[in-house]
This record gives C-alpha cells, structure tokens and sequence, in this order.
C-alpha cells in the first residue's frame, strides 16, 4: 500500500505493507536513526516523535493510519520550544549513553508547546512513558525547567 | 563495581533482546479479530420472561448486565483512581498515566501517545479511548452502587435513561468490551444483546438489586 505524509516538512510517499511500524519506516526506508527502537510495545518511549503536533511512540503507530499525517522527528524539530530544550540539554549535560535522549526530547518538547511553565509533577507526569536505564531523570527535570525559563 | 556494571549491562542487553524477539517481523502483521477467548454468551431475553413482577425482573436482568459492566473491558477504564487499570486482573496501567483533562491523559502523556483508532498488535485502540469521568468509577464498587450511580444523572453525564439505554447499546467506546486486542478477554455476549438486555431493565423499572 502507499501512504501520503509529511515527514519533517517534506511530502512523502510510502509503499509499505499494511500495519507496518512508523518506526520502522523511519528507521529502515528513510534513514532518520535519530528515532530509537527500544522495547517496540510503547513502553519505554524511545521512538517518541510527533504526529499532527503530539507525541507519538512510533513503533505502535501503524504507516497505514497516517495517511496525511503531520510526522516530526528528533531530526526535523524545532521551534522556540526546542531551541530551549536543546540549549538546555546541553547546558547541563543531560545525556549519559544517550539512547534514550530523542524520545525524551520530544516528549519534553511537547510538554512545553502546552505548559510552558510545568511543575514537577506535570514533568513527571508527561515523562512517564519515557524511560532511561542511566536513570538521567533529575537531569531530565531540571533540563526541562531551564528551558522552561528560556521560553 | 565493574562486576555489578556488567551484570546491570547484561540483564538491560538480555531485556531488550526478548522485547526485539516479541516484535519479530512475523508478528507485523495488522491485530486479527479477537479470538475466542472470553466467548461466554449473555442470557437471551427469553430466559426472563418467567419473571411475573417487574421488580425481581429488573433486578435479575441487572444481574446479567452486570456481567459485562464489570467485566474488566469496562471497569479498567472506570477506575477509582486517577490511573487507569489493564489486563484481567486490573492492575495499574503501565507506564503511568493519569486522567487528565477530558480523561485523556496529560500534556506530553496523552492516551493517543499510545492508543490509535484501532487496535495494533497488543495495544487496545479506539477511535474514542479515554477514561471515565471520576464520578463514573466503578472499581471496587458492588453492583447494587453501580446501579445506583449509573441512574443518577448527578454521576453518569446527565443522561435520562432512555439516553443511557442508548449510549449501552449504541456507544462506539462501550462498543470496544467486545473488541478488544487478540490477547484479552472479551466482554460477554455483544453490544446489541447488552443493549437489548438494559432497555429490558429500563422498561421493568429500572429497579437496581440490593446488597
């Protein structure tokens, strides 16, 4: 089957069999390895991305209901939101192997495009989903809180 | 220390091994129908007919709604908590959400985030997934209290009983208790006979059964 959407900005095309991850598109036909494959049963958050403007886990979103579909992905984000985020990543080094990270910045990045000003509970609360096995969390929070600020 | 580390690095390696394995491209294919799990029938009409006054009717006819309105299709998503239940036995939803506004979860932790229109592999889908309002919580609650919750109007949304009649009957999100991924039990019987089964209860009185 094909299926029309936009990935990234760019009108796409996609011939792939039914009930075919997102992910795995992603992955596999279009190279943009910034998305991870972490458990494939939406439970670590690690291939979080954003359909029509909300978070996503992509290895339990089948290509054939997205037909013109709005994807983003740790590759194509942007927008004051995640321009804080980044610079706040950064900033304190959240990061510690990493393969989580592009599920939690999409996550968090979404997070802020509804509640630029989140508690600690609202953080933990839309961060759930996203698990680190270097347990990077207080550094998740407190990343989240600056780039908060930076908005 | 390094000892623990590799053990803590092996047993991560080992976890996500297994999780690859369950996701094998054999099982890419679109969830099939449910399978036969969880098949019971509900009593048909008929079986009521005996009944000679219309208050030991409703209440024996709220018995067998009862079967499906506790039935754990239903009652997951009428929790008494803020956290939705999952499987047959209800336990808390993992990974955490919570209710949210409209029932539909939190910024950045949506029930979308995971839940689409319809279902995939293990994950249930509907076009209407959410929670119950808290005020429509059934968990832990005797059949008589469900009853006499879902017939307040101060607790089920407002509805006048022919309205609730047919949001049993007709309802696309009741309609999931009998649609549910491959691996979970069915609500029994089906909508219609559900439906069919609560006007029966509304037209003997609507009477809820005690205790």
């Amino acid at each position: 089957m094909t299926v029309t959407l936009s990935i990234n900005g760019e009108d796409l095309s996609v011939d792939a069999l039914e009930g075919t991850p997102l992910l795995w598109v992603l992955r596999d036909r279009l190279g943009l390895t910034g998305t991870k494959f972490g458990c494939g049963v939406a439970q670590c958050g690690a291939c979080t991305v954003h359909v029509n403007g909300l978070p996503r886990r992509s290895c339990v979103t089948p290509i054939d209901a997205l037909n013109g579909a709005d994807v983003t992905t740790i590759e194509g984000v942007a927008g004051p939101e995640a321009d804080a985020v980044r610079n706040a990543w950064t900033e304190i080094d959240v990061p510690q192997c990493g393969y989580c990270q592009s599920g939690q910045i999409m996550t968090a990045v979404s997070l802020l495009q509804m509640n630029d000003d989140p508690s600690d509970e609202d953080i933990d609360q839309a961060m759930a989903g996203n698990l680190c096995r270097c347990a990077t969390y207080m550094r998740i929070r407190a990343a989240i809180k600056n780039a908060a600020k930076e908005i | 220390m390094r000892k623990a580390q590799f053990v803590a690095k092996s047993i991560f390696v080992l976890a996500i091994l297994g999780m690859a394995a369950a996701c094998s491209p054999q099982s890419n294919a679109p969830t099939e129908p449910p399978a036969s799990r969880g098949d019971a029938e509900l009593r048909p009409l008929s079986d009521f007919d005996a009944f000679t006054d219309n208050e030991s009717r409703a209440d024996a006819l709220f018995d067998e709604i009862g079967r499906v309105i506790q039935h754990p299709r239903c009652v997951n998503c009428h929790p008494r908590t803020d956290r939705p239940l999952q499987g047959e036995e209800g336990a808390l939803h993992q990974p955490m959400v919570v209710r949210g506004a409209g029932g539909m979860g939190q910024p950045g932790m949506f029930c979308t985030t995971c839940h689409g229109a319809e279902n995939y592999r293990n994950v249930p889908g509907n076009p209407a997934w959410r929670l119950a309002p808290a005020e429509m919580a059934w968990e832990g609650k005797s059949l008589s209290e469900i009853c006499l919750q879902i017939k307040d109007e101060e607790r089920n949304g407002g509805l006048s009983l022919m309205e609730l009649g047919e949001h049993m009957a007709e309802d696309e999100l009741v309609a999931y208790g009998w649609n549910p991924p491959a691996h979970l039990d069915r609500a029994p019987g089906d909508q219609e006979s559900f439906g069919a089964l609560f006007h029966a209860w509304i037209d003997a009185g609507a009477h809820c059964p005690s205790g």
